[in-house]
Formats: structure tokens, C-alpha cells, sequence
């Protein structure tokens, strides 16, 4: 068996506000899927602890409360928001059918995967991480146009599946180098390795990068926006970890 | 080593279905079972043809998503194991090895090896839980469980849920999967309130889901990845008959008083 970083090192999730709640009115998000409590460090057990904590303690007050003033009204499949996320899922799925190309879903999978674990893995430096960036949206537009998904949308079609499913890969694998490039420090599980002690052990920079990185979609083929949420310590305060 | 596959081919739930014959050439020992059938649809897709469609999740046993016939036994000839978990190292050069999906009315095939077990969810729904009181989190060491039924009930919850016990099975019967399920809870103090319910109601929806009856056959537990034993199926069949003799309807909402 081989072992190496598993999906949720990516270190992070949807952004929430302080009862769990994402953007979309209605929509919570609980566990590994948001961002909060653990959200820059997945190891060890920490991702079971949050999946513990919000859904014990958090989401059972919270949601009650969304609930209990009105919560969302029912809507019918005939809302115009309903037909667009048809339509756009429906022209995703053709594209990805028409396209006919020479390459199959895993092969960009691997592509992908490859670049990412060599220049944005455990160890990252400026120059890896604009690499990546140099290279993912080359990889993206071969994937548009030299797909190979066989078969038809009508019935069970994994590899249709997958082409969706790498198609995000993509976009989160951009947007996942353009934090780890713009975080000038060494921080929990993301190690620039700019930023070591003489010793090689990570640096941080609390004076500029304590904030969480919130990245807004703006929209495809627009920039990230940047929020930053100010990480405030009151009782207990930051300081090293000494693992000596 | 050379393998030559008879994959059961099946594009959707109306057409009938055949196998067809596969030659992986190269196939490694320390392959899974599963990786070797990625190989072999990469080269099927290259080919421009569709690859074998098969379930697969977390690949490490634990999930209960993967699971098919290999040459008459539910995933294949190594024991207490899934399929994913099934390495090429207990085949030989040579061997014809024949796939096909669970066979049970209650799983119709979706695709190839690909069957809908959605009648197990339902099962599931008719008791497969406990009632709890919302709010703040009771203190841990609350409720006391003797060492012995907390072992028991840690064995019966190890059940994924995969099928295989069906799929095995002459009669199609799901009383070992059924039969873990009542017994996991059954056997915890927070399973009480609800033990008569749980065992009546998973047993009646598997009977109405299509599934077979339990002639204790025990070839369930045989291939069962998760070794449950065959006494499951003996301790849900009491629960069931306590539950006959002493459920009553909840009474309708009481008067006023």
C-alpha cells in the first residue's frame, strides 16, 4: 500500500460564519467540509474532533435556531434557479460527451496529481508554487479539448463522473498553490521552505498573516478575491510548538 | 502473469446481458483486484471502448461501496476481506477468472458489476437507529456497558453493509446483514427503547424488499468481509419473536386529561 497526503491536506473547506453557516442561506456545512476550528491542520484525529464538535455541540443549536425562525421556503422545481443549474450541468455533461479526444479522465487525474505532490506538496517554495500555477491552466485546456469520456449520459457512466470530479480537481488545484503562494510564512501543515527556522523547523509570521484566507469565487475566468478574517487571540496566545 | 477475464457486460437494468472475455497480459501480484481492472479500463477506454463499470469507495475495506462475484464466491477466494482488499498475489499465471455482480431479485444490476442495493438503505430506515435527546452532549460514562456487550456489539457493527451475505446466499436472504443490524443496537443499553420496533420493522421491509428467507445455510458467514458469525442471525430471530409477543402500537396521542 502506498501512503501519501490524502484529499483533506488540502487544509481547508467552505468558509462558514460563527454558527456554521456558509454564504447560502440555509446551506450549514459541518465537519472536515468547512473550514473553522481545524481548518489549517487535518492531521492526527483533528478532522474526527471537529466532525465531533460541530456535529455535537454546534449544529444542533445553531440549525434549531435557523429553523426555528422561519428556515427556507419550499422550493418547486420549476424556480429559474433550479432550470439553470440544469441547464449549466446538462451542457457540462455534453461537452464532456462530444468531446472525443485521445486522453482518458485518469490520465489528466495523474497529470495533475503529479505536479501537484512535486511543487505544492508538503515542502513548497515561490518558485514551485509559480511553476504550478504556470502549468495547471495548460493542463485544464488540454483536459477541455483532448478528453476521452465513452458511453452516454443517460445511464450509470463512471468516467463521466470522474471528467466532473477532475474538472474541480483542477480548479481547486489552482486555487490551492495561489494561497500556499501568496502565505509568505510556514504554518501548520503548509511548509515554504523560504520560511524555516536555522534549524529548519517552520516559521511564522503572525504579524502579517494572522487572518484566515477566505477566497470568494468571483465567477469563471475572474480572480480569487481575497478576505482575510483577522485571527484574534484573547485567553490563550499564540506561541511555538516545540516538538523537541 | 496472464489472466484471462469473463467480465459480466451489462449496459443498463433492461438489457440482458453477457459475458465477455478480457486478456490482461502483465498483470503484477501486488496489484489489488480492483487496481488490475483500472489497468485493464484504461486499455479499454484507448481502445474506444467502455470501461467495466464497478463500485469502489475507500478502497481499504472499510466503506462496504465495492464488492462482485470472483469465479462463484463473493469477493473472491481470500477470507474476511473486500474485494478492493484482495490482492492479485492469490491468482496464478493462467487462470480464467470469471466476474459477475451480486445475483439477488432485491439488487438489480444498474450496470456490469454495478447493482442497486438502495433496499438495504431502506431496511436501514425501517429501525437501524436510536432515539436521542437533542441539546447539549450527555457526559461520557453516563450509561455503563458491560465490557462483554460493548465487544458483541462492536463485532456486529462491523457489518459495511456490501452485500455479499445476498449475493452468497441460495435464498437471497439478508438475514446476517439484517440480523447485525439489530443485534449492534440491540445489544447497547440506548438500543432498548426501540428493540421490539427495530427488530420488527428491518425484518418485515427486508422481507418486503424481496429478499429470501434465512434456512441457516450459513454460507453468509463464510464470505462475510467482516467474519460477523452466523449466532446474529439466532439472536435476531429471538428479538423477533419476543417482538411479535410484546409490541404494541404506540397509543395515539393522549387525551386531554
Amino acid at each position: 500500500m502506498r501512503i501519501y497526503p490524502a484529499v483533506h491536506y488540502v487544509m481547508g473547506g467552505l468558509w462558514v460564519d460563527y454558527n456554521l453557516m456558509s454564504n447560502l442561506p440555509g446551506l450549514f456545512v459541518g465537519g472536515e467540509a468547512n473550514f473553522s476550528d481545524h481548518g489549517a491542520n487535518r492531521l492526527g484525529a483533528s478532522a474526527l474532533m471537529q466532525g465531533l464538535g460541530d456535529g455535537y455541540f454546534v449544529l444542533p443549536t445553531t440549525m434549531n435556531n435557523y429553523l426555528a425562525q422561519g428556515g427556507i421556503a419550499k422550493v418547486e422545481a420549476s424556480h429559474p434557479a433550479f432550470k439553470d443549474a440544469e441547464r449549466e450541468v446538462k451542457e457540462r455533461t455534453e461537452t464532456f460527451l462530444k468531446t472525443n479526444g485521445k486522453r482518458s479522465v485518469d490520465s489528466f487525474h495523474r497529470e495533475l496529481g503529479n505536479l501537484l505532490w512535486e511543487n505544492v506538496g508538503m515542502a513548497r517554495s515561490e518558485k514551485s508554487l509559480k511553476e504550478a500555477l504556470a502549468k495547471i491552466p495548460a493542463i485544464r485546456d488540454e483536459f477541455h479539448k483532448n478528453v476521452r469520456v465513452l458511453g452516454t449520459g443517460a445511464e450509470l457512466n463512471q468516467e463521466l463522473e470522474k471528467a466532473g470530479r477532475v474538472a474541480d480537481f483542477l480548479d481547486l488545484a489552482e486555487l490551492l498553490s495561489t494561497d500556499a503562494l501568496h502565505r509568505n510564512e510556514s504554518c501548520g501543515g503548509h511548509f515554504r521552505v523560504e520560511y524555516a527556522t536555522p534549524e529548519g523547523e517552520a516559521q511564522r509570521n503572525d504579524a502579517d498573516f494572522a487572518y484566515v484566507a477566505a477566497w470568494e469565487w468571483k465567477g469563471k475566468g475572474h480572480p480569487w478575491n481575497l478576505n482575510k478574517e483577522p485571527l484574534t487571540f484573547e485567553t490563550a496566545h499564540l506561541a511555538t510548538r516545540s516538538y523537541k | 502473469m496472464r489472466l484471462v477475464l469473463d467480465i459480466w457486460r451489462q449496459k443498463n437494468a433492461s438489457d440482458a446481458g453477457r459475458f465477455v472475455r478480457y486478456d490482461v497480459p502483465d498483470v503484477n501480484e501486488h496489484m489489488s483486484f480492483l487496481e488490475m481492472l483500472d489497468v485493464l479500463n484504461q486499455r479499454l477506454i484507448e481502445k474506444g471502448e467502455e470501461p467495466v463499470a464497478f463500485d469502489s469507495d475507500c478502497r481499504e475495506g472499510i466503506c462496504g461501496m465495492c464488492g462482485f462475484v470472483i469465479n462463484g464466491t463473493p469477493h473472491g477466494p481470500a477470507r474476511g476481506g473486500t474485494v478492493c482488499q484482495l490482492h492479485m498475489r492469490y491468482f496464478k499465471d493462467g487462470d480464467q477468472v470469471r466476474l459477475e455482480p451480486w445475483r439477488a431479485a432485491a439488487f438489480p444490476v444498474v450496470k456490469d458489476l454495478v447493482v442497486d442495493r438502495s433496499a438495504f438503505d431502506r431496511v436501514i430506515v425501517a429501525g437501524g437507529f436510536i432515539s436521542s435527546r437533542a441539546g447539549s452532549a450527555v457526559d461520557a460514562n453516563a450509561i455503563l456497558v458491560d465490557k462483554p456487550d460493548a465487544d458483541r456489539a462492536m463485532d456486529m457493527a462491523a457489518c459495511i453493509g456490501c452485500g455479499a451475505c445476498v449475493a452468497t446466499c441460495p435464498n437471497a436472504s439478508a438475514a446476517l446483514f439484517v440480523s447485525a443490524k439489530i443485534a449492534h443496537l440491540g445489544l447497547l443499553p440506548q438500543g432498548q427503547p426501540e428493540r421490539d420496533q427495530r427488530a420488527l420493522g428491518m425484518i418485515q421491509q427486508a422481507q418486503a424488499e424481496g429478499f429470501g428467507h434465512c434456512t441457516v445455510i450459513g454460507e453468509c458467514s463464510a464470505v462475510c468481509p467482516k467474519n460477523i458469525d452466523l449466532d446474529a442471525i439466532a439472536r435476531a430471530n429471538k428479538d423477533f419473536v419476543k417482538a411479535v409477543l410484546r409490541y404494541r402500537e404506540p397509543a395515539a396521542a393522549g387525551g386531554s386529561g
